[in-house]
């Protein structure tokens, strides 16, 4: 038998957006002239790499079939918690400053896998809308609603500095993407991230540990939001308590375009990045054209739907094809 | 003549694989309340799906008052006049009575808004026609079983039914509440509806029908006036004769005891089961579906917590407090529902056979990924997976090479007691015998082999012993070399008769 040669060589899923970030570049690239300049696209890089990092936590909670509202009102919390330690208690440690926020990350996807395996509230959709509320008040309430400003270099180079022309931030957007990409691959856990998102009670019976799974995606995904909100405070040089108001939006688009599905068990690290990728790119490139904010949101809107659209269109056509074969074995 | 409602002539259906119902012929009459018993899978609900429109004959013809029909859909049966009360209930149960009784038919008012009062009303006078005294407007979620079922029977009889039909409808009802039914079924009776009446316990076959069909491999046996039936001869008639010989049964010794289960109970499912099995043994558990078997299983193997009760295994007391502990303790669970419970369907062939064992596939920190492949290719070809690849999806694979895949997972854990739940259900004859040929190798292996199935051909085919359930409880334990190791007895046992069997081992 042949099994191990002929490994299915499938499209993978994230091709069809892959095609859209080339067919959008090209057409950009026509249209305005500074688009296809490197300043632009180091630019293009800066601005993908926050939503990029929450979108890597948010596909791990999609992937187990739950969804993480909170994340905007977590990198704000983060960003915040460094912020009041350095402005108020003079903590100017770059060591500590980038630990607590890692702290206050774990603690709050920690909070947020507890309403779920623990209190077993229904659906993480509730579950986080609640607690999206509770960190931002937080981020509010530690701040007193002002942003804080006059971080050390130390903190802010994530954000701000380049190697060569090449932004750090994106660097490290690569480099995370890359281990979550082993990890969700390639270990154990990765696998079961899949396998309980696919199938829970079959995941459940063949000796897994649900919760033990769903809390671990819930704080990685609050670990996510603590790099993110690291590199926003080097990007914009504060930390405001009312940032990322439309990161869960963001980071669901970019999953989803991306290939993941709101079922669970399916979806990519890599088609996470193109998805990325492509919001930011639709926004950089309408922004050079000139529009306005209204027509982002319609733009971007309209493409998570056609992404879906073309999902739905794709799987209901496998199966029917699936269907039509099996009918002629069985005439 | 005249009193013919409804009538299935030569009436064929063919599934893959199956012919679920073969030239059955059967009439309906205005006034008669008709019983209907059959085996598991002897063609009950294909017939009821044809009757309701669900399904389209092969061959065969419908005749409604005489006249030849087509069903295309299940509304044109019910506009025939032709309702089903289904074991699992159509309620909802957050709407009043009354809106259920109206579902998706309300009846409005000129302004468009709509019409509680008259749709109350005429509820309420139904239901009072039905002997039952209840408010309209109480909420189907506060009513028991029982008058659930009665808002059923009276959504029915709101819509004209003159044939209704009652799947099971004791199986979830007390006996007071059972009693309150059969006065109801009198009742429309009396009012010229013509009623089937399907039953697993045939005292209300005695008590309630007038006239009682049986049902066997699809093909229509009897149709008798109750009164000249009893209750063996239903049985036999239920039974007939023995299939040609479809179980490659190897021999084995029997060894040690691997489990043993002592006062295993969990309210509302099972009570106080106790059973050893052995080392290279195959032993069955018959009974009908819903006595409790694989409720019995998953309190095993840890999946639904048993309230009480102890297993033994090897002979040693274990506390088994989930699946992951069972596994640890070389327990295998292949469950009856393989899509919803067995696989992750949108993962690979090698995926799905390295679920259970993944922890161990690991070199370092990271999975070893030509392990797993290697450890599925030898799967694929010692169970004879039909797959071009290991990296085919769980989910477009057919029902057999499904289980198979099943099979394989737990096989990989080198378990020693494995559980198979309904293993042959859905999957065609040749890939059958290729999961017997499994558990005879299993079991030559020295391992213990549990195996629940509703076919009792497959029973007596493979099996060493056979521990009988009805409603929880287990009523026999007959070995092979019995004279009641056979189908007459077991399913005497599993209908609630008495043959007094238990062995001693």
């Amino acid at each position: 038998m042949n099994l191990l040669k002929s490994s299915s060589k499938k499209a993978p899923s994230f091709l069809g957006p892959l095609i859209a970030v080339i067919l959008l570049s090209i057409v950009l690239a026509v249209v305005s002239e500074s688009f296809l300049t490197l300043p632009n696209w180091m630019n293009i890089f800066r601005q993908t790499a926050i939503n990029a990092l929450v979108s890597c936590g948010m596909l791990m909670v999609l992937l187990t079939g739950g969804v993480d509202l909170s994340v905007g009102s977590m990198v704000a919390l983060t960003s915040c918690t460094m912020g009041v330690l350095m402005a108020k208690f003079g903590i100017l440690n770059p060591v500590l400053l980038i630990g607590s926020a890692l702290v206050v990350g774990v603690l709050c996807g920690g909070f947020n896998a507890m309403l779920f395996t623990q209190l077993r509230l229904p659906h993480p959709f509730v579950s986080t809308m609640g607690s999206k509320m509770i960190f931002r008040g937080l981020a509010l309430f530690i701040t007193g609603a002002a942003p804080i400003a006059g971080f050390p270099e130390s903190v802010t180079f994530l954000g701000y500095r380049n190697i060569g022309k090449f932004p750090l931030c994106f660097i490290a957007v690569i480099i995370v993407f890359a281990i979550m990409h082993i990890f969700l691959n390639f270990t154990a856990l990765g696998r079961k991230i899949y396998s309980v998102g696919g199938n829970k009670e079959a995941a459940r019976l063949s000796g897994i540990s649900v919760p033990g799974t769903l809390n671990f995606v819930y704080i990685m995904s609050g670990v996510m939001c603590a790099l993110a909100g690291i590199v926003m405070v080097g990007r914009v040089g504060t930390s405001a308590p009312l940032a990322g108001e439309t990161f869960d939006t963001d980071a669901i688009a970019s999953c989803v375009i991306g290939g993941a599905s709101f079922s669970g068990g399916k979806g990519t690290i890599t088609g996470t990045l193109i998805g990325a990728l492509l919001i930011a790119i639709i926004r950089n490139g309408l922004n050079l054209l000139g529009a306005q904010t209204d027509v982002q949101f319609m733009v971007i809107g309209s493409v998570i739907i056609i992404a879906v659209l073309i999902d739905v269109v794709r799987t209901s056509s496998q199966i029917k094809s699936k269907r039509l074969s099996k009918a002629k074995v069985d005439a | 003549m005249d009193d013919v409602v409804v009538e299935l002539r030569n009436v064929t259906k063919l599934f893959p694989g199956v012919v679920a119902l073969d030239s059955m012929s059967m009439d309906l009459k205005r006034g008669q309340i008709r019983g209907f018993i059959g085996e598991n899978g002897a063609g009950k609900s294909t017939l009821i799906k044809v009757l309701t429109g669900v399904h389209n004959p092969d061959e065969g013809e419908i005749y409604l008052h005489g006249n030849k029909t087509t069903f295309r859909g299940p509304a044109d049966a019910k506009n025939a006049g032709i309702a089903c009360v289904y074991q699992e209930l159509n309620i909802i149960k957050d709407l009043s009575i009354a809106d259920n009784m109206f579902l998706g038919n309300y009846v409005k008012k000129k302004s468009g808004f709509l019409d509680y009062k008259y749709m109350n009303q005429k509820a309420q006078d139904i239901l009072s026609s039905m002997n039952q005294h209840i408010e309209p407007s109480e909420i189907c979620g506060n009513l028991g079983m029982g008058l659930q079922q009665m808002v059923e029977i009276g959504k029915a009889i709101l819509w004209d039914a003159q044939v209704l039909i009652l799947d099971e409808p004791t199986s979830s009802l007390g006996e007071k509440e059972a009693e309150e039914l059969f006065r109801t079924v009198r009742l429309l009776k009396e009012k010229g509806l013509a009623i089937l009446f399907v039953s697993h316990k045939l005292e209300e076959i005695f008590e309630l029908c007038d006239e009682v069909t049986v049902m066997r491999d699809g093909k229509h046996i009897i149709t008798s006036p109750s009164a000249e039936m009893t209750k063996d001869s239903l049985i036999a008639h239920m039974v007939g004769r023995t299939l040609e010989n479809l179980y490659p049964k190897g021999q084995v010794e029997i060894g040690d005891v691997a489990l043993e289960v002592r006062d295993l109970t969990r309210f509302g499912e099972y009570y106080d089961i106790c059973f050893k099995a052995h080392r290279g043994e195959i032993l069955g558990f018959a009974g009908l579906v819903g006595a409790g078997r694989t409720e019995l299983m998953r309190g095993i193997f840890a999946a639904d917590l048993p309230d009480k009760g102890e297993i033994y295994i090897g002979g040693e007391k274990k506390a088994i407090p989930s699946p992951k502990v069972a596994i640890i303790n070389q327990i295998a669970f292949l469950t009856e529902d393989r899509k919803i419970q067995g696989l992750v369907l949108t993962e690979t062939i090698e995926k799905n056979i390295s679920l259970v064992n993944i922890d161990q596939m690991k070199s370092g920190f990271f999975i070893n990924g030509s392990a797993i492949k290697k450890q599925a290719i030898e799967c694929i070809e010692k169970l004879k997976i039909r797959t071009p690849s290991p990296n085919k999806l769980a989910g477009q694979l057919s029902g057999g090479n499904q289980q198979k895949v099943v099979i394989g997972k737990w096989i990989v854990t080198d378990a020693e007691i494995y559980i198979f739940d309904e293993p042959t259900r859905g999957i065609d004859v040749g890939a059958k015998i290729e999961v017997y040929n499994i558990m005879n190798e299993l079991v030559s292996q020295g391992k213990c082999v549990l195996m629940i199935s509703s076919e009792l051909q497959e029973i007596l085919g493979m099996c060493d012993r056979v521990v009988v359930m009805r409603e929880g409880r287990k009523m026999a334990e007959v070995n092979r070399n019995s004279e009641h190791f056979n189908q007459q007895s077991i399913m005497k046992a599993a209908w609630g008769g008495n043959i007094n069997e238990f062995t001693e081992v």
